[in-house]
């Protein structure tokens, strides 16, 4: 019989804090700028130039701990970590090793297989380095710094997880609690959240781990699932080879859906980490924790319940909504306006949803403003327009923002309530549909919908169906 | 007397009284300079061309009344590893031999606001790393008392320039005693104030828990008016401190009675296991300078600490010997966290952004190799290798911890110390200024010349050199006294009453000649005229390559 393995799969995964400004200067974190735009004599190692830390990334590393169930080091420090390469302009990242801010945490994810607890080894905080773009006419390298300083957080995860499945729900759940927190925005594409995957395997049943080797460059949750069935694949056959694992670190190619070794143990770096002297100790007072914690904003979980309780929508719903801060922002702010929770959860839920699919984007990037869907909801309650405008009008506001009000009111969108009006038109329908109108007295149903269907086109969508429907009824009764 | 002679409070004063206008002040240190530096080598820059402008500035401002200070006016000199915004800054590396920083730092921003005028930038060991300015890539700086002698260092350039009248004042930085022990070797007051109080924004770093900017001056008063100047809280810099008792020139009193003065034992004799460990560093201690008295303590420095102990003790103070200990594990402790500290400091400096790189390369890994390797010197490369070694996987712990848990064990026994003391008198180093040439060919004795200084940096205590008179070689003994964290006031105290009693210090003779017809030697004309000079004639002494100083030399564009 075959052997059976189990994969075993740790996670370092880097967040960029949703800072204004650098970790260790005031230059701006904006990203797209003109290269080298948002520097200083700090983030670009002038000489004779200081760091000094930006407290908001402290408070956000300390939010992102106590959201993980993590014990925060209320004494903790800044390492240096020594390597040479040009995107890093002081030739050492400033890290923390000895002593990080967050330690001993763990998150817990829904799989298929039910409730997992994922250990977190700890969160630390560090700087970004900048970006090498080589010239290859030129042959030389260019280098922009506007990247280097911006704020990371490093959480570095137990060797917990046994599958894709539980890496991409950990994943997840990391970037909804931090997106939650308002600590980043967690785009894997734009490199605001990057995950390295520490993966080995071991025969099911052994204690001891075998050797792992380390995966960089994942760029998208499908790209990470990939990565960890392929190197699951090469691992195990390496051992039924009967060959041994190097321990090393490779560089996934999605598009070949294959890793390459990058650099094996044998030439890595030695950091010479050390306490960086240009930086003092970090001491969190007990205020200040706490003055953290009363600050920690409602996450899922309670928001959930609280949905549950305050407003009549389905569970169903409510756990898609709440899956995207933003869409359960809109949903709340919408509701609060206009105080209709059903119907803003089914614009959500429907038509939302199918753009969203239609457009290939995730929730957290929706930019419409809740208002205009709230007014969007009233106009239809209050039958300014029908139902079939009412989605023309959503999906200009789903993807312009439009205000609807002015959009119907220009376009001309109004449902004509004009009972003389109607009566006009549905006579003329009449008229010009004896067949149906035969068809419909001689007791066929059907009949009466193509009629209201004729009139909807002769008003070019602006009456209201019932009323429609009422008048068509009462001139051929 | 000369104005070149004046204290810079005493310049200042002049100013103020319209007795000699700001450009005078700034004409009579260049003229100085002219006559001298091509012997004696102090500056690496000057800066002409903006340092008239800006007397020019500085004189309409104290004339309108918006410049006021004690110093307003009073040119100076500044160390090169403090960044001048426009001023060539090399900290007297080729590596850095066009860096042209586009900031100050903050202890030149507050001179600035004071109304100094800067004349140029001072030669000093390259990253500060010596004891002798030899090891600038411009060439050594040679001692205004005999210029067959080194001036000390690193701080060597400006503590020559304001003993040589080529500057009123100047900066230096102090990171094992580079203020205090060119300042004793030279006959100037030098001070290196607590760890935090000048702002270390804009300095290049060497060791950075331990570099601090300060004063280098005629006398005492001067050098508290100038750290009262430079002091600041200053939050572009972590490790500034929040000061509110920087009036320093209060402390100007001479009054000392009942000041406890206390003179470590152990530093003017030697205990049979700090010998063993000496000798254990560096071979028997008969091998080291001096022998009888002290860790190679020459006799007559020796004999100058305790002469000033019985003037402070004339004066009232209360002084007596106790045992300090740990002495002999100061130098060891200090040389694994500045190296450790310097090799990660230095790795900026490898030819992608700014200053030197190789000509010819293959790649990046051989670019940085041959740009950092023809770049730096021989001692900055020691100190690098050093400290990547301490700092290696495997020897962290052996090393980097154990020389931090000294440091602390060391700042323990001066607190210890100032439970019982208000000041402790020391030798600022245990021999005169040795000769040149006679230092580099033996590291390890010239680190043993920093055995009084570097624990005050490892405590990160305030310390104050003065000269107290000339040994049998015509060449200045100087003292040091230091104090507790924070208490710059009672050194300065102790420092203005010790000056007092001894008057006036000498004036090297050198400086004294009236020399605005003096001879001008090639180098030193075509340096003050703003023409290049070839890099080699500076430093062909040091086996430097030939690279043109152009920028060294059109100053303060």
């Amino acid at each position: 019989m075959a052997k059976q393995y189990e994969t075993v799969i740790g996670l370092e995964v880097h967040v960029e804090l949703a800072t204004k400004t650098k970790i260790f200067c005031g230059c701006s974190t904006a990203f797209g700028a003109a290269p080298n735009a948002h520097t200083c004599p700090v983030c670009t190692g002038m000489p004779g130039s200081l760091p000094v830390l930006n407290k908001q990334v402290v408070e956000y590393a300390m939010a992102v701990g106590l959201a993980t169930n993590c014990e925060i080091h209320q004494f903790c420090k800044f390492d240096r970590k020594n390597y040479f390469y040009p995107d890093n302009p002081q030739n050492y990242q400033i890290s923390q090793l000895y002593l990080p801010i967050c330690h001993d945490g763990y998150v817990e994810v829904d799989t298929s297989t039910g409730t997992r607890r994922i250990g977190i080894h700890e969160i630390h905080m560090e700087e970004d380095a900048g970006k090498l773009i080589h010239d290859e006419w030129e042959d030389c390298s260019l280098v922009d710094y506007n990247r280097s300083g911006v704020p990371l957080i490093e959480i570095v995860s137990e060797p917990d997880m046994r599958s894709a499945e539980e890496v991409i729900a950990y994943l997840e759940k990391l970037r909804l609690i931090i997106q939650y927190l308002g600590a980043s925005d967690c785009k894997l594409q734009e490199g605001s959240m990057r995950a390295d995957v520490n993966l080995s395997v071991r025969e099911l049943g052994t204690e001891k781990f075998g050797t792992r080797t380390e995966m960089k460059n994942l760029n998208s949750f499908k790209a990470i699932a990939r990565a960890i069935d392929g190197e699951r694949e090469r691992q195990i056959e390496l051992l039924e080879e009967g060959k041994p694992v190097i321990q090393e670190t490779r560089r996934w190619d999605d598009n070949k859906e294959y890793s390459y070794p990058m650099r094996s143990k044998e030439d890595a770096h030695d950091y010479r980490y050390f306490p960086d002297p240009d930086l003092v100790p970090i001491v969190i007072s007990d205020e200040w924790l706490q003055a953290v914690k009363d600050r920690q904003p409602e996450l899922r979980t309670e928001k959930l319940a609280r949905y549950k309780k305050e407003f009549d929508i389905p569970e169903y719903d409510a756990g898609i909504i709440t899956e995207s801060k933003r869409m359960a922002d809109i949903f709340e702010e919408a509701t609060a306006l206009c105080g209709k929770p059903k119907k803003v959860s089914n614009w959500l839920m429907g038509e939302t949803l199918r753009l969203l699919k239609e457009e290939n984007r995730e929730p957290e990037t929706l930019d419409f403003s809740p208002k205009h869907l709230a007014k969007l909801i009233d106009l239809a309650e209050a039958g300014t327009i029908n139902q079939t405008v009412a989605k023309e009008v959503f999906e200009q506001i789903f993807r312009e923002d439009v205000d609807p009000e002015a959009y119907v009111e220009e376009h001309g969108l109004k449902t004509v309530n004009d009972e003389g009006e109607l009566r006009t038109v549905v006579e003329g329908v009449i008229a010009a549909n004896p067949q149906s109108v035969a068809d419909y007295k001689g007791g066929k149903e059907k009949a009466l919908g193509f009629l209201v269907g004729q009139t909807m086109k002769a008003m070019k969508g602006k009456a209201n169906p019932a009323a429609v429907n009422a008048m068509l009824r009462e001139l051929l009764a | 007397m000369q104005i070149t002679e004046w204290t810079a409070l005493e310049l200042g004063r002049m100013i103020k009284k319209k007795e000699i206008s700001v450009r005078e002040a700034v004409d009579a240190s260049y003229q100085r300079i002219a006559a001298l530096d091509g012997d004696l080598n102090s500056y690496v820059t000057l800066a002409q061309e903006a340092a008239y402008a800006r007397a020019d500035q500085v004189q309409a401002g104290i004339e309108d009344g918006s410049i006021t200070g004690p110093l307003a006016g009073v040119p100076a000199a500044v160390k090169d590893n403090i960044c001048t915004e426009g001023l060539l800054t090399t900290c007297s590396s080729k590596i850095l031999y066009n860096f042209v920083p586009t900031y100050s730092a903050e202890a030149v921003l507050n001179m600035e606001k004071a109304g100094a005028v800067i004349l140029g930038k001072t030669n000093m060991d390259e990253f500060a790393m010596g004891s002798t300015t030899e090891t600038s890539a411009f060439g050594p700086t040679k001692n205004p008392w005999n210029t067959a002698h080194v001036p000390g260092g690193s701080s060597g350039g400006s503590c020559v320039a304001v003993a040589a009248g080529e500057a009123p004042y100047a900066l230096g930085s102090d990171t094992g005693g580079s203020i205090r022990q060119p300042g004793s070797f030279c006959g100037v007051v030098g001070l290196k104030p607590t760890y935090g109080t000048v702002s270390r924004y804009g300095l290049i770093a060497y060791g950075s828990s331990l570099d601090q900017i300060g004063p280098i001056a005629k006398d005492v008063s001067d050098c508290a008016a100038i750290l009262e100047m430079i002091a600041s809280h200053d939050k572009k810099d972590s490790t500034s401190v929040a000061r509110t008792d920087c009036d320093f020139t209060s402390a100007l009193v001479d009054d000392v009675k009942g000041l406890r003065v206390g003179i470590p034992s152990d530093y003017l004799g030697v205990s049979p296991s700090m010998q063993n460990r000496l000798a254990a560093m560096v071979g028997p201690a008969s091998s080291i300078r001096g022998g009888e008295s002290g860790p190679g303590l020459d006799d007559e420095v020796r004999q100058a600490v305790l002469d000033t102990a019985d003037v402070l003790r004339q004066k009232g103070a209360i002084v007596e010997e106790f045992d300090l200990s740990l002495v002999e594990y100061a130098i060891p402790a200090y040389y694994v966290i500045a190296s450790a500290e310097a090799s990660s400091n230095l790795s900026r400096f490898d030819g992608v952004k700014y200053g030197y790189r190789a000509a010819e390369y293959e790649g990046l890994h051989n670019m940085y190799k041959k740009s950092r390797s023809e770049g730096f010197g021989e001692e900055v490369k020691r100190r690098i290798m050093l400290g990547s070694f301490v700092l290696s996987s495997g020897y962290y712990d052996a090393y980097y911890l154990k020389a931090l848990r000294t440091k602390a064990l060391i700042k323990q026994s001066f607190d210890r110390a100032f439970e019982k003391y208000d000041i402790i008198l020391a030798p600022a180093s245990p021999t005169t200024a040795p000769e040149l040439g006679k230092s580099l060919s033996d590291p390890l004795k010239m680190y043993l010349g920093d055995i009084y200084t570097i624990s005050v940096n490892l405590a990160g205590l305030p310390g104050i050199s003065v000269p107290c008179r000339l040994d049998s070689k015509g060449l200045p003994i100087g003292v040091q006294m230091i104090g507790d964290c924070f208490n710059e006031k009672a050194i300065l105290r102790a420092a203005y009453a010790f000056e007092q009693a001894r008057g006036r210090f000498l004036v090297p003779e050198i400086a004294k000649k009236d020399n605005a017809n003096g001879c001008v030697c090639q180098r030193n004309a075509d340096k003050c005229s703003g023409k290049e000079t070839s890099f080699a004639a500076a430093s062909a002494a040091n086996g430097t390559e030939n690279i043109q100083k152009t920028a060294a030399d059109k100053e303060g564009e």
